[in-house]
């Protein structure tokens, strides 16, 4: 689109035409432009003694920014750095950090305060005007950087010679990939690695907390318990790749308030185990509501009903959270029956 | 006197003396009222369950039943233990002035004597957990880091990374966890009051509950340094954004002003 | 022979040390001719236009601060133990930036006030960005010439947030590797790719070893540099074209007035960068910013609530908190819409911003330069515009923090949730309507001004008992100053017919200019400002309104 269809005399006068000459306030133009005003005085312009006063004023700011890099540096000496002061209304605080931020604050305000009262008070305050120059160059320079261009293009003969020309753009288009292709082993491909966890058959449900393995009676209705598979340590490498998929969430309710038959059939005695990851983006969800069997995600607010298959009662959550089948071994431990049998945390597009 | 008797027509009169004698019956209230149940015995157990239930009949027994066995307005209390009446009524959340959504957290107007009380009448309808003894909740003994990691994996989803309390569905919330009792804090976590889950020893043990309340006393007590200056609520970057853009920026913003702003000029004869 | 000369041209063995310095200089670098357009460079007195000033000192100062950081932080996920000086820490393990970063926060002496001004620094760039532009937007300072400035500042504000949010994640820390896991799941939404962009940006599965080292590369080299680059790119834009300033009496198309760069501006801007450092840094002093060591090092199995980011990424959070929760499964592919909807709204919503200046040109079909400022009043529907993209913003804010809203106000969070989703539509529309009229509203009282004069507040009793208001006119300066803005017609669909009597066919974004420009310009959109004749009509009659 280019300008040439909208006629030219529905775009309003330029401004500093649109009133007639600069300066010309008559009868024939009201609201012509008046030009700038004449310079008003201040103060300290025509008083030597309120000039003398802002002087001081200037300079006494710069002493106080100089006294202040000097208390600066007295705290950061004198003061240890993990003593604590009561300061009314901040309350507790450390009080190296706050000398060193007071100090050093004042000394770098007092310079700017300093300087910019210099400017507005003593510093001369005639407006000046400026004149303005067309960005565009003008007609003549136009055709002679066209022709200049046109002349060294002519002398490289790029276009006359097209296989140079071809051959050349090929080669700059493909030489980029090499930095594409150096950028593969940033990371492994995903494969299946989103879909398993360490969870199998057999694996104990390790209390995250004691580090002891659950057995029932741990788990009592209305309680919340968090558990990791066995055999996963905190001080193994790997850790963190591994409870970020395998952390379980654990509650017991009566197996008459469970509305949902697969849940009912994965539990133990009325006590589940969800995954802790939530479905949306992947935090770790956890704040259950023991009387609704609610369970919310404090970074996205999904809200799943523990109580019917942990389905997505509210929120941007996409779908329920994984449920692992639990039953209990021959010692009376908890276990698993196997791993999730859907992937944990947030979809993605091969989860199908 | 006389001065009391020009101000006696003044309009707000009637107000001052509305409130004085409601000053006054309740004082009196406060005075009398509660010495006289106090005369309880309690030393002896039996004694102790029988004034219980006085209490209970007149504070508890119209919600949570004759017997503590629950109406549609309050859940049984058969089997809850002596720990969950000494949380509910010593935070003052019970007795609920309405049934709600959550029961909110008010002055306490028992004696810890009457708690008593009323704990062992609740303690005897059924077994359940004990009240704690200082031994269990005291600071000796526990391990304050230990105590933050258990917090971050149990407790900080609801009441945030220092106990400062959070939002849950439709209105309810996790309260702070400022200025409350140690006591309290270890019977809520053992009985799950209202909403919060329970966290029985077989889930978080003793020493576990130990640590979680060294935690909150280092970070969130009286005397918890706010080391870097304003905690801003201890809420993190909303309250730092909204900080930064008043106080920070608006701050700028009035410099500016006074940078950009003519000096006065000299009045014009 | 001709050496000689020069030499001697310049052999002014009498000058002082100064002089002789910067004609050293010049002999390389050509500073004088430099100097000769800029030293006395003016520029125009407005508080409004120093909030750029604002935004490149905290730049500055949250380099000088990081440089300070870099010296002391450790950008790496080995886990260790912790043995500082922060008790309820002890024996913790964690990673080292986190453990690296406790020790700034207690070990190093002045460390955290340094921390704390490098973050707080960061919260006022941000800011100082965001109302920069709002002052550039509304003031329509955007048109022409500037338009490429424009872009380079809000490429500026998109790299500061991305910068922002590289730079808070670093620590490691529960409530950003909180974020970062987010950021990691909205990756994995997007189809077809996700899943590969997230194992070629984590080293693998989240969070593995390496996030942090790569976060700090791009946060403290890839997206600096890009950004310090604009910012001198920006700055010399700023010199070229020169400032833009209010109309006022003098002040014209053609030219700036205001004061020179040598002494007055070097003075204010340079204390005013004194004076922003000395703001910051009483803050770093007495404010507490992102306090790490309450927030415990980030295990992907623990979270706290009350989990957000950073203001400038409040908005986004807001999308995605309140985008209900879509999901489209289909020949074993899922499209994950309730996360991949939020992550293109939010990019397209900051990109609506980007283009503005594009698309009023092409309603407008101006191509002249503009130098003097609109007053917001007086452009009542890219006003309404603005408003209502701050209020869609601003409703998305509160919804990236409903849940301390949810607690502040007593309110429940599903409904704080559903107020966004619905004030995310109605909101803007709302503050379109009542933005419009209140500017319309001031262009009439602008109109009675001019013509009626200023209400002198004395009351006069007329002989046959009426009471009126006396009406003083206004000075020339102020009826100019009242009357100086440009007023568009709007543009209509030329003839359909050529001089040829042959007739053409009218183009669909032909109809649609005329239809934008009738919304800019038509009557419904301005009050024509008051002309001579109407003026001259009513003080010609001596009226005593």
């Amino acid at each position: 689109m280019s300008s040439q269809d909208i006629p030219e005399e529905n775009l309003p006068a330029a401004q500093d035409t649109a009133h007639g000459a600069v300066g010309v306030a008559d009868e024939k133009h009201p609201f012509a432009d008046p030009g700038l005003p004449p310079h008003e005085h201040r103060i300290q312009d025509v008083d030597e003694r309120a000039a003398k006063r802002s002087e001081r004023s200037v300079a006494l700011m710069f002493t106080v920014s100089m006294l202040a890099t000097i208390g600066f540096i007295a705290s950061f000496v004198a003061i240890p750095h993990d003593k604590s002061v009561y300061i009314f209304p901040i309350g507790h605080i450390n009080a190296l950090n706050f000398a060193l931020g007071l100090t050093l604050g004042l000394a770098l305000f007092c310079i700017g305060a300093g300087a910019v009262h210099w400017a507005r008070t003593l510093m001369s305050d005639v407006e000046v005007a400026d004149d303005r120059h067309p960005i565009e160059a003008s007609e003549e320079v136009r055709a002679k950087v066209h022709a200049d261009f046109k002349q060294g293009a002519k002398e490289s003969v790029i276009g006359r010679r097209k296989l140079i020309r071809n051959t050349m753009f090929g080669a700059l288009t493909l030489v980029p990939l090499s930095g594409v292709v150096l950028l593969r082993d940033l990371g492994p491909l995903p494969e299946e690695k989103l879909r398993h966890t360490l969870w199998s058959k057999g694996k104990l449900l390790v209390n995250m907390n004691t580090n002891e393995p659950l057995r029932p009676s741990d788990v009592a209705v209305g309680s919340l318990t968090f558990a990791k598979p066995e055999g996963l340590e905190q001080h193994d490498h790997g850790f963190q790749n591994e409870i970020a998929k395998a952390a379980l969430m654990i509650v017991r309710i009566q197996p008459d308030n469970i509305k949902d038959k697969r849940e009912l059939e994965w539990s133990h005695e009325g006590i589940v185990a969800f995954s802790k990851i939530c479905t949306h983006v992947g935090c770790p969800i956890s704040l259950y509501e023991q009387q609704t069997h609610h369970v919310l995600c404090p970074c996205h607010q999904s809200t799943f009903d523990l109580s019917d298959g942990a389905r997505v009662i509210f929120g941007p959550a996409g779908h329920a959270l994984p449920q692992l089948r639990i039953g209990v071994n021959d010692e009376g431990y908890l276990e698993a029956l196997g791993d999730f049998e859907e992937p944990v945390g947030p979809a993605f597009w091969e989860r199908g | 006197m006389k001065k009391l008797s020009a101000r006696r027509r003044h309009p707000l009169a009637a107000l001052v003396v509305l409130l004085l004698a409601l000053a006054c019956t309740g004082g009196l209230y406060a005075a009398f009222a509660p010495a006289d149940k106090a005369q309880a015995d309690e030393t002896a157990q039996s004694l102790a369950i029988d004034e219980g239930k006085k209490l209970y009949s007149v504070g508890c027994a119209s919600c949570h039943g004759t017997d503590g066995q629950g109406t549609t307005d309050g859940p049984s209390l058969v089997g809850v233990g002596a720990a969950a009446v000494d949380f509910q009524v010593g935070t003052g959340r019970m007795p609920a002035q309405q049934p709600g959504a959550q029961v909110p957290r008010k002055k306490n107007i028992y004696s810890q004597a009457e708690i008593d009380q009323l704990a062992a009448y609740v303690a005897s309808l059924g077994a359940g957990p004990t009240v704690p003894t200082k031994e269990q909740y005291g600071p000796e003994g526990a391990d304050v880091a230990k105590g933050g990691d258990l917090f971050r994996t149990n407790c900080a989803q609801c009441h945030n990374f220092t106990g400062k309390g959070g939002a849950l569905t439709h209105g309810k919330y996790a309260p702070t966890l400022e200025g409350v009792d140690p006591k309290h804090i270890y019977e809520a976590m053992e009985t799950g009051p209202q909403n919060m889950p329970s966290f029985p020893d077989g889930t978080l043990s003793a020493q576990n509950k130990k640590d979680i309340i060294a935690y909150l006393n280092a970070v969130n007590g009286e005397e918890s340094e706010s080391r870097g200056g304003l905690e801003l609520g201890g809420i993190g970057p909303v309250a730092e954004g909204l900080f930064g853009w008043i106080f920070g920026l608006g701050t700028l913003i009035a410099i500016a002003v006074w940078v950009a702003a003519r000096t006065a000029k000299a009045k014009k004869s | 022979m001709s050496t000689n000369t020069s030499t001697q041209s310049r052999s002014r063995g009498k000058a002082p040390a100064g002089e002789r310095v910067a004609d050293w200089a010049d002999g390389r670098l050509g500073i004088y001719s430099l100097a000769k357009a800029n030293m006395r460079k003016i520029f125009p007195d407005h508080w409004s236009f120093m909030l750029g000033e604002v935004c490149l000192y905290s730049f500055i100062i949250i380099i000088l601060t990081g440089v300070y950081l870099t010296l002391f932080f450790h950008p790496s996920m080995n886990e260790v133990e912790y043995h500082g000086s922060y008790i309820p820490m002890q024996g913790q393990l964690m990673s080292e930036a986190y453990k690296s970063t406790l020790d700034i926060s207690f070990d190093v002496r002045g460390g955290l006030l340094i921390r704390q001004i490098h973050h707080w620094a960061a919260v006022v760039f941000l800011a100082g960005m965001f109302v920069h532009m709002m002052r550039v937007f509304f003031t329509g300072a955007f048109r022409k010439p500037r338009e490429i400035n424009w872009l380079f500042g809000f490429l500026l504000f998109v790299l500061g947030m991305f910068t922002g949010f590289t730079g808070y994640s670093l620590p490691d820390d529960l409530l950003s590797g909180t974020g970062v896991r987010f950021t990691q799941g909205a990756i994995l939404s997007v189809p077809i790719v996700g899943t590969y962009i997230s194992m070629f940006l984590f080293g693998g599965e989240f969070p593995g070893d390496d996030m942090v080292a790569r976060f700090y590369s791009i946060h403290i080299l890839l997206l600096p540099g890009i950004m310090l680059g604009l910012v001198v790119a920006h700055l010399i834009l700023v010199f070229y074209h020169k400032h833009t300033q209010f109309a006022g009496p003098g002040r014209t198309n053609k030219n700036v007035v205001g004061m020179p760069l040598l002494p007055v501006y070097m003075a204010k801007a340079g204390g005013f960068f004194f004076l922003v450092f000395g703001v910051i840094a009483i803050l770093g002093g007495i404010a507490s910013i992102n306090p790490i060591w309450v927030l415990g090092p980030y295990r992907p199995d623990q979270v706290s609530t009350g989990a957000q980011p950073d203001w400038y990424m409040g908005f986004a959070e807001g999308l995605v908190r309140a985008m209900p929760g879509w999901e489209i499964n289909f020949w074993g592919h899922t499209l994950v819409l309730g996360v991949f909807v939020p992550l293109v709204l939010f990019g397209l919503f900051l990109a609506a911003i980007a283009v503005y200046p594009f698309i009023e040109s092409w309603v407008t079909g101006d191509k002249r330069e503009h130098h003097i400022l609109d007053r917001p009043r007086n452009a009542p529907t890219r006003t309404a515009l603005g408003v209502a993209w701050i209020t869609a913003y601003m409703i998305m804010l509160i919804g990236g923090g409903n849940d301390i809203v949810a607690t502040h106000f007593h309110l429940s969070i599903n409904a704080v949730t559903w107020f966004v989703r619905i004030g995310f539509f109605v909101g803007p529309v709302i503050a379109f309507v009542i933005t419009k009229r209140i500017c319309l509203g001031l262009q009439r009282r602008d109109k009675e001004k001019v013509l009626h004069g200023r209400e002198s507040g004395i009351i006069k009793r007329l002989p046959h008992g009426e009471f009126i208001e006396v009406h003083e006119p206004l000075s020339q300066e102020q009826l100019y100053t009242l009357t100086a803005h440009e007023q568009y017609q709007p543009a209509e669909i030329g003839p359909t017919v050529d001089e040829n009597g042959v007739e053409r066919k009218v183009k669909g974004s032909e109809k649609l200019r005329a239809k934008l420009s009738k919304a800019y310009y038509g009557e419904e959109s301005q009050i024509p400002k008051p002309t001579v004749e109407e003026y001259k009509e009513i003080t010609s009659g001596h009226g005593h309104h």
